[in-house]
């Protein structure tokens, strides 16, 4: 009660700290309201889909719900004998259905997944369905396998049953050039069916290969022109701001240009005296071509972010560095460099980011052994539609940028990102 | 950069190749862009420097391709054109707006777990854009707006907001909050006060924001090639299946026009810059 007495009350009588937490609510949503708008419509448009991307990588209910009286009984069945004849009988009145409901054809094209085989006997047997030759009456379980051989061969129920579970890592496990074999075990492909993990590993390198260049190429001019003197500077500037706001395929078109055999480049090289005329090297439709184009292209996003960095260093810490005896070498290498580290950070985790994500030129410049695993991607959305496998390799590369991108906010911060 | 008299030889030489090697990646970067420009004007069909050219015969160079990007019989270039502007222009008011009004939330200082809401925010530029194309096309399909032109507006909204996000808020951190209190002191509701005060002072932000939402929007190839039919086919997608299939020199002249376009967005983009810098400079 005394407590009461002491506390400071406003003119509506409410105590004062009362009325400060409501006035600091009130603020928080209003806050919050201008914020909602964009927030709701990427939730819905953009955050939801990428969610549904993961359901969809590792969905695979549509056996589970073509064969649920099948499955169901089959859960007592221990799998090692040919299973019961409750479990022939619920699995031809699940095949009736289908038959019905015109579905049984992809039951057999999934099931072929599987173990090759099915679809021939999944034929055979729709044909004894259709012409009624099955009669309830008598033992189902025999008259099934009467069909065809392969339905008395007990490893053909047992890749039915693998199929019950509704989620699969299958895609998953594809992606690394890996299955599931008979015994729930993982195996590796055969290795000449190894595609997957080769283009992973290129395109981890590739992008850590540009972004080295782009460090080595960036960081000379991005000191140039912190300490150029204002004027020659803002002209040098536009040397790196022009091919920023160009649009990405008329810079890959010009590389396309020069990196011919019969373009400027290598009549330059022809011209030097470094290759003779008829002996031109290909430098497109490989991964010289996809370096060379996408060092060019990231450069401006190491430029900028190393820029806006050694624009703060005062000059003077180099002379003082210098004054106190240092060679200019170790001036720089002991009070320079580490000021600009983290304008490295900065720029060298953006091109990495940017370049593991890249598309386009690789497409486009990069042949046969310049594509990545983007255009693999791309490949299974728009040629093979095998839309689950997409999903499952853009999240597993999206899982490897997410931890790059929570270094980048631990190490610079994300708000730090200056644009232009 | 004149070196100073003393400079032992040693130093010298490191001056000389640090010159060079900077003169070197100052070409790389900008001669892609000129080599365009002469071969956009070739009379001849192939896109290599002809004997001509060369030699700068005056028969060896034409306005060919220039006629044709314009008149070409089943040309695409206009409704590629037309579309690509359209969506552009809408996807940049639409993350204008957006992102404008998110980023006044963004910058209170009352803001509730800002952290996790700026990142979900930022999200689609880190994120590869093959990965935002998989995920728009989803929703996009299941909403049944694939293959119309406000499915593309809708999906470059996603993608523009992040940099209106960026550049609005960077200009709000020096952005005097006292000068909206004294509005609201003297009788101002928020909306007037936004339109009247802080809107003219932020306005080179929000302008360069919208400059970079609009050339995501008018450059992007990725999603437009998941989400476009035929009828939206954008500049962009054009440039993609011309270089894809055979590299005409149409091709060419429409690159020389983007450059041209892209040197305007620069100088604008310089311009607002330097504006939004001098009115920052006045409130400190």
């Amino acid at each position: 009660m005394s407590n009461e007495t002491k506390q400071i009350l406003t003119t509506d009588g409410i105590p004062l700290e009362i009325s400060l937490k409501k006035a600091e609510r009130k603020n928080k949503i209003k806050a919050f309201l201008l914020v909602a708008p964009l927030l709701l419509f990427l939730i819905i448009t953009y955050i939801f889909p990428i969610g549904e991307m993961f359901t969809r990588s590792i969905d695979d209910k549509m056996i589970t719900n073509m064969l649920p009286k099948t499955f169901k009984s089959m859960e007592t069945w221990d799998g090692k004998e040919l299973p019961s004849e409750e479990v022939f009988a619920s699995f031809l009145s699940d095949f009736k259905i289908l038959v019905d409901k015109k579905e049984h054809g992809k039951l057999a094209q999934r099931l072929n997944k599987e173990k090759n085989g099915f679809n021939t006997i999944t034929k055979k047997l729709f044909r004894q369905v259709k012409r009624n030759k099955i009669d309830e009456t008598q033992s189902i379980k025999e008259q099934i396998m009467k069909v065809h051989k392969r339905w008395r061969n007990v490893e053909y129920w047992q890749a039915i049953k693998r199929t019950a579970p509704p989620y699969t890592s299958a895609k998953y496990l594809k992606a690394m050039d890996m299955y599931l074999n008979e015994d729930n075990k993982i195996t590796q492909v055969s290795e000449d069916r190894r595609i997957h993990r080769i283009l992973w590993l290129r395109t981890v390198e590739v992008a850590f290969f540009v972004t080295v260049f782009c460090f080595l190429m960036g960081y000379p001019i991005a000191h140039l022109l912190a300490t150029l003197p204002m004027k020659y500077s803002n002209l040098l500037m536009i040397c790196v701001l022009l091919p920023f706001w160009t649009s990405l395929l008329v810079r890959t078109a010009s590389w396309m240009i020069l990196l011919q055999q019969q373009g400027v480049v290598n009549d330059f090289f022809v011209i030097i005296g470094l290759v003779s005329d008829d002996n031109r090297p290909e430098m497109m439709y490989n991964k010289v071509g996809t370096y060379v184009a996408m060092t060019q292209i990231l450069l401006p996003f190491m430029v900028l972010p190393l820029y806006s960095v050694m624009k703060t260093i005062s000059p003077s810490l180099m002379r003082a560095g210098k004054s106190l005896g240092g060679t200019p070498f170790v001036a720089f290498w002991k009070v320079y460099f580490p000021l600009t580290i983290p304008g490295i950070g900065a720029g060298c985790l953006l091109v990495f980011i940017l370049a593991i994500g890249y598309y386009i030129t690789p497409a486009l410049v990069g042949g046969a052994s310049g594509t990545l695993i983007s255009n693999q991607i791309a490949y299974h959305m728009k040629t093979t539609l095998d839309w689950s496998f997409a999903s499952a390799m853009g999240l597993m590369l999206l899982g490897g940028v997410l931890v790059i991108y929570w270094l980048y906010n631990k190490l610079v911060g994300v708000d730090n990102i200056k644009l232009g | 950069m004149a070196l100073p008299k003393y400079t032992e030889t040693r130093y010298r030489i490191w001056h000389y190749f640090y010159i060079a090697i900077c003169t070197f990646v100052f070409i790389f970067l900008i001669a892609p862009l000129f080599v365009i420009f002469p071969l956009s004007f070739n009379a001849e069909e192939f896109l290599v420097f002809s004997e001509g050219m060369k030699n700068l015969d005056p028969d060896a160079f034409s306005l060919r391709w220039y006629k044709d990007m314009v008149y070409g019989t089943k040309n695409p270039w206009g409704l590629a054109a037309k579309n690509s502007f359209i969506i552009a222009i809408f996807a940049t008011l639409g993350s204008v707006i957006l992102g404008t009004v998110a980023a006044l939330g963004l910058s209170s200082r009352h803001m509730p777990f800002k952290g996790i809401i700026m990142a979900t925010l930022i999200s689609p530029m880190i994120v590869p854009l093959i990965i935002s194309g998989v995920a728009i096309f989803f929703f996009m399909a299941k909403a049944g707006l694939a293959a119309t032109h406000t499915g593309i507006v809708l999906a470059h909204i996603i993608l523009g907001t992040p940099f209106v996000v960026i550049t609005v808020t960077a200009t709000l951190s020096g952005f005097d909050h006292s000068v909206t209190r004294a509005a609201a002191s003297l009788g101002s509701n928020p909306v007037n006060t936004f339109m009247k005060v802080t809107l003219p002072l932020i306005l080179p932000g929000v302008i360069s924001g919208g400059l970079f939402a609009f050339v995501t929007s008018f450059d992007e190839v990725v999603v437009v090639l998941f989400l476009a039919g035929l009828e939206n086919t954008t500049i962009p997608v054009q440039m993609w299946t011309g270089l894809r299939e055979q590299l005409s020199p149409t091709i060419l002249a429409v690159a020389t026009c983007l450059i041209v376009l892209s040197t305007l967005i620069l100088i604008s983009a310089e311009l607002l810059r330097r504006r939004s810098e001098r009115l920052r400079g006045i409130n400190r």
